[in-house]
């Protein structure tokens, strides 16, 4: 297992370093450059833009900058914005809390929302309820993420006055119950596709593991239909865990598109403006933050497979 | 190329034996109600963005500033937008970019993960290994962080053939994964064997006999990627890194109608029911297309 874990760790590892310099490159190739946003500026002359440019270390080849940015990483230095000239990681250490906040929320609330609904589903499989189920998940499949945010600002926020339409805290406010409010919203949106993933994975999972000969034999054996649920619940678990994983990166990615419809001050709006901004340092330390979440999720997914189901063995 | 008669007696003697693979499918596809409803409403859909002209006497783009942000009246059953322009006319003809973009950009990611998958699966090896790898890495991106950097690229907005390009480039790996399984099995059958034995070549193996056979999940995988990329093209509209604003597309409408939701909360609403319509469609009959075709689920 120690061996299996080490091995995945070093494959993890390359992914992400192979991810890093296909990234720098594709993003260094860009034309125009980082200042090409000063070239419209009459303010800036263009001695001036020289002076930028080797002050920025862009009059080197991109492998050396990569290589330097790579070091820098390595000991923690993530390097400073183009933009702002401040740390970039000071900058993504302001903006983590709301964002994973926000992830965390959705989370909850896919985990809190699929879990019965799955369940509820698979004990009543081919019911008018088990069908307004899956086909309720089409839809949330189907619905443009922002368009259900819109939606939702519109009847929850505009029409009922229920809850605020964006932001994260009323100006002056740190109750916690007015970011509770703000983040209902957010938390939906970001959490609505899980919720339909997980549960209808858990339905299956559910119907799959009800039909497995130790479940005949607990029930053949007396066994008590709470004790039985148990079983199968902690069995139809497994996949649903993997699922999990996989779908971190997936709250990550879509909290940029949450954060710009909610106006929430996190980390998918500050990769937004970096991108506005040309702002490399920056928009690489977005770009490695989700592919770090990605690669590190898929490698949880088939850890804790492994270990929930003691029938996986691991060279 | 003339045939043996034998063969050519043996493939009479086979379709006249009974309903092909295609016609059971279609026979269990019918049966699906909801994937009845879907091909309804994708029909219906499809057709209005065609008919467009002949639906609507209005442009799409022409600007009428004197009616701008009408509420819904007979002239204009959806209202005007901010700018004038008839919001029916702008589903309809949006409805043919947003449509094309998701069709092409599926197409084009198909071509890809076809071709890459089948080459992987017939050759095996290291060739196999070699593409596996690739995809592997193409997975290990955050597709939509890279994209918003490539688009960033030509100034943050992407011309339409670069649109489907970028999508098509995101979307073929699940397909290659799924064709090089396929080719995985099936070119250890018989039928393969036999006709290796008969001489034929490697690509009319590979184009002509193995991959009929591998159509089922090909067309499964398909019909989501339609939806896929209808969707993600939809959210880099909304982003401000999709289609340029003046182009309609269903992305566009919705986040142009941001602003007005309050007031002209119609605007926003139509071309989002539209879109989720369409997808929903989609992916009803993707889902029947899997059990009708019995693909397993992954």
């Amino acid at each position: 297992m120690i061996a299996y874990v080490a091995q995945r760790a070093g494959q993890a590892g390359v992914l992400l370093l192979l991810v890093s310099l296909v990234s720098y490159g594709i993003m260094n190739a860009a034309p125009g450059g980082p200042l090409a946003v000063y070239l419209h500026n009459p303010q800036v002359t263009a001695d001036r833009i020289e002076l930028l440019r080797h002050q920025l270390g862009l009059d080197r080849p991109w492998y050396l900058r990569y290589l330097a940015w790579l070091a820098g990483i390595l000991q923690g230095h993530w390097g400073y914005s183009y933009y702002t000239g401040r740390p970039v990681l000071q900058m993504i250490a302001e903006r983590v809390p709301a964002t994973f906040l926000l992830m965390l929320s959705a989370f909850v609330l896919a985990i809190a929302l699929a879990f019965p609904l799955g369940v509820f589903a698979a004990t009543r499989k081919y019911s008018w309820a088990d069908n307004l189920l899956s086909f309720g998940s089409f839809f949330a499949w189907a619905m443009p993420t922002f368009w259900f945010g819109l939606m939702l600002q519109l009847v929850l926020a505009v029409q009922l006055r229920l809850l605020p339409v964006a932001g994260m805290h009323e100006i002056g406010s740190a109750s916690p119950l007015d970011l509770l409010r703000h983040l209902v919203m957010p938390a939906m949106v970001l959490g609505l596709g899980s919720i339909a993933s997980w549960s209808r994975y858990l339905r299956s999972s559910v119907l799959e593991t009800l039909g497995q000969d130790y479940v005949r034999t607990a029930r053949a054996k007396g066994l008590p239909d709470r004790r039985v649920r148990r079983h199968v619940l902690r069995n139809s678990m497994i996949p649903i865990v993997t699922l999990m994983g996989l779908d971190l990166h997936v709250l990550f990615s879509g909290a940029v598109i949450t954060e710009s419809i909610f106006g929430w001050p996190g980390m998918g709006r500050l990769f937004l403006s970096a991108l506005s901004n040309r702002d490399y340092p920056l928009q690489m330390a977005g770009l490695m933050i989700s592919a770090s979440l990605l690669i590190l999720g898929n490698l949880l997914a088939d850890l804790t497979y492994a270990a929930l189901d003691p029938r996986i063995r691991y060279r | 190329m003339a045939r043996p008669l034998a063969v050519r007696d043996a493939a009479e003697a086979a379709l006249a034996a009974g309903p092909s693979l295609w016609a059971l499918a279609w026979a269990r596809f019918r049966r699906h109600r909801a994937a009845v409803f879907g091909m309804a409403v994708l029909g219906a859909v499809i057709a209005s963005a065609a008919l467009a002209p002949l639906l609507t006497p209005y442009s799409p783009t022409a600007l009428d500033p004197d009616h701008s942000l009408a509420p819904p009246s007979h002239e204009h059953p959806l209202g005007t937008d901010d700018l004038g322009r008839d919001e029916l006319a702008r589903v309809l003809y949006g409805g043919r970019v947003s449509l094309l973009v998701g069709l092409t950009a599926m197409l084009l990611g198909s071509a890809i993960g076809i071709a890459l998958g089948s080459v992987a699966g017939y050759m095996g090896g290291w060739t196999d290994a070699l593409v596996m790898r690739l995809v592997d890495l193409v997975l290990s991106f955050p597709a939509i962080f890279l994209l918003l950097i490539l688009i960033n690229w030509t100034g943050g907005r992407a011309p339409v053939v670069m649109m489907v390009g970028y999508l098509g480039l995101f979307g073929w790996t699940g397909l290659a994964r799924i064709v090089r399984a396929e080719y995985l099995s099936l070119r250890a059958r018989e039928f393969v064997e036999s006709a290796r034995a008969l001489g034929a070549g490697a690509g009319r193996i590979v184009f002509r006999h193995i991959l009929p056979n591998a159509m089922a999940p090909i067309l499964v995988q398909a019909a989501f990627a339609v939806a896929g990329a209808m969707l993600a093209e939809a959210a880099l509209d909304f982003l401000g890194f999709g289609l340029p604003p003046e182009i309609p597309t269903w992305g566009n409408l919705m986040t142009q109608a941001e602003d007005y939701i309050t007031t002209n909360p119609i605007l926003a609403i139509a071309p989002g029911a539209v879109v989720t319509l369409t997808v929903v469609a989609v992916f009803f009959i993707g889902d029947a297309l899997r059990d009708a075709l019995d693909v397993r689920s992954r």
